[in-house]
């Protein structure tokens, strides 16, 4: 099953690695690793492949379902192949009062895409705070955060990318 | 009142040059704070943390030392420490600068507070989003196993004490102290009925002190300075100084360091702070504790942005986060974003909560886009105090304080501008049209 997921250097990487984040963990407490099991996953193949829960929780000692519950739980997680670019714009009191809501009109218009759409080079998504109140209006673009951000601004960092 | 001259004691290295690094932090006095914890017991730690009259700085503002001493000293089981660095209430940003500004002021507080408790494993949950403070606060934590803070041995002592970060996966949720507990085992973020409380049962069935990164972050000041000292900073029943996030139509938003008895309007008009609003505008409502904090009229802005005074309001100081709305904001769509907020993040294990959350939301939606029936704002007031009732705060009727956040702010905002709900009902509109945002809502 692994070697259908992963290339050889993604194995390494994930073997190498999973033994780190199991070792902070008491030995009858490996199902703890969840979290950042799932992130490791996700970190190399950009999203949460049914096989990819199945190896996690193979390699944690819990069930597929069990895996699935937790990955479906938190936002973070792709369980379905998102766009090359993810990005999160949040919409909350704090960046609504700086113009949140024009500046995510505006992305959508630009993109072509409603918040909650994908296409191959992006996903939008209406986000809840993103801790950034006091740089507002701001977004994430994968895990970058961009913050004060202007027309200009973003505009800027929007066409940069590839 | 406080007794010492106020001081900046947080965010003094901010802006510096390096500021993030040990060797920095040592040339400031850094670990001098835990080499003076070290020659006292445990015991003697956790009363010189009492007697500083130090607050949990996550929302609830409880007294740490007292918290540390709940923990049984007899239980065989190990114990833990873990850290909330899970700050995703809108209007709080506070952490961030601090994890990525001077991440080992916390670690020092961890390494105090792990001796103190005796514990030998802390845990920091960060959320998931900060990928930036998280590579700072890992490379802080490498550097300390390195100068021999953590492993085995804790600054020469015969104690092994490891740190290790965990990043969470985008759950509002997780910030309530069960609810992180259950996503450090690796679970979705249910948040635990209590009693029991973390302390005599926590991570892993094992007695847990769950601290928030500002609340560790102070207490290395405790013992460099003095418990007196950092107790005189403050008032009466909250030693030290606090980080206030403002935030919304303000002319200078930012994370300000300010003495507890600071009032709202220094902070929103001072030009050491928040520098007033634009020009031509007046406050029309203030939020003086994260969002879920019932809201501030201008004529209460007298008050300071401390625990006490604010419970006097019968709202909270929370976790500082205050946020500023302009004369020309609409509250309908205010108290809808932060509606939609809860109904978002609610875990769904209480049925008040899990129905009751985007229940709010969509009548909110309804009277915000001018469909808004007669009868709707006693419905939405029915839906509110099904989820919790108003006051008192805190005894709703779910399991965790989610449902009393999320309900709050509609019980305040209705009991201050019930006219402007109205308005929308009778107008079938938004009175502001397009520009519900006021001074800064027209984005360019």
């Amino acid at each position: 099953m692994a070697e259908s997921l992963f290339t050889p250097e993604e194995q390494k990487k994930f073997d190498t690695e999973i033994a780190e984040i199991l070792s902070h963990y008491p030995a009858d407490r490996k199902s703890a690793a969840m979290l950042p099991a799932l992130r490791l996953m996700q970190d190399i193949k950009g999203w949460l492949p049914p096989e990819g829960l199945k190896l996690v929780a193979q390699v944690l000692g819990v069930t597929p379902e069990r895996a699935y519950e937790v990955a479906s739980f938190y936002v973070m997680y792709h369980l379905k192949k998102p766009g090359k670019y993810v990005i999160d714009v949040c919409t909350n009191l704090p960046c609504a009062l700086r113009g949140a809501e024009k500046m995510l009109a505006h992305l959508e218009n630009k993109l072509g895409l409603k918040a909650g759409e994908a296409n191959e080079r992006f996903t939008l998504r209406e986000t809840e705070c993103l801790a950034s109140c006091g740089t507002a209006p701001c977004l994430q673009i994968n895990e970058d955060h961009h913050e004060s951000l202007s027309r200009a601004k973003l505009d800027e960092l929007i066409d940069k990318l590839s | 009142m406080a007794t010492t001259a106020f001081e900046p004691v947080i965010s003094t290295a901010w802006g510096t040059p390096q500021s993030w690094t040990m060797d920095a932090y040592k040339k400031r006095g850094g670990y001098q704070g835990l080499a003076k914890a070290l020659e006292l017991t445990p015991a003697q730690i956790i009363d010189e943390v009492k007697k500083s009259n130090l607050r949990g700085r996550g929302g609830a503002g409880f007294p740490t030392g007292l918290k540390w001493s709940f923990v049984p000293k007899d239980n065989p089981k190990p114990k833990y420490l873990a850290v909330n660095g899970d700050e995703s209430e809108p209007g709080t940003f506070k952490d961030r600068n601090i994890l990525s500004h001077d991440p080992h002021m916390l670690l020092e507080g961890i390494a105090i507070a792990a001796y103190a408790l005796n514990v030998h494993t802390c845990y920091v949950y960060l959320r998931g989003e900060f990928k930036f403070p998280a590579e700072r606060l890992n490379a802080a934590i490498k550097e300390a196993y390195a100068a021999g803070i953590f492993g085995k041995s804790l600054m020469g002592k015969d104690y092994a004490l490891d740190c290790y970060l965990v990043r969470g996966a985008g759950a509002y949720i997780c910030g309530e102290e069960t609810a992180l507990l259950e996503s450090l085992e690796g679970k979705k973020g249910w948040p635990r009925l209590k009693p029991p409380f973390p302390a005599v049962v926590g991570l892993f069935g094992c007695p847990t002190v769950v601290n928030n990164v500002e609340t560790l972050s102070s207490v290395p000041h405790v013992f460099t300075r003095g418990a007196a000292w950092y107790a005189g900073l403050g008032t009466d029943k909250s030693g030290g100084t606090r980080l206030i996030c403002l935030s919304g139509t303000v002319n200078r938003p930012g994370v300000y360091e300010v003495p507890l008895e600071a009032t709202f309007n220094q902070l929103i008009f001072d030009d050491k702070y928040g520098q007033g609003l634009p020009a031509g505008r007046k406050v029309k409502a203030v939020v003086p504790g994260g969002s879920s904090a019932p809201i501030l009229s201008p004529d209460e802005l007298d008050i300071a942005m401390e625990f006490e005074a604010l419970k006097v309001k019968q709202s909270m100081a929370g976790s500082g986060g205050v946020i500023v709305m302009d004369d020309t904001t609409c509250m309908v769509r205010s108290l809808w974003r932060i509606a939609r907020f809860y109904a978002e993040e609610s875990c769904g294990q209480c049925t008040p909560c899990r129905e009751g959350t985007p229940w709010q939301a969509r009548i909110l939606r309804k009277i915000e886009e001018g469909r808004g029936e007669p009868g709707d704002v006693e419905q939405l007031s029915n839906v509110a105090s099904s989820i919790a009732p108003y006051p008192p705060i805190g005894l709703g009727n779910t399991i965790c304080a989610l449902g009393d956040a999320a309900a709050l702010p509609t019980h305040s905002f209705l009991m201050r501008f019930r006219d402007e709900f109205e308005a929308h009902i009778r107008e079938h509109r938004c009175p502001f049209g397009d520009k519900p945002w006021g001074a800064f809502g027209d984005w360019s």
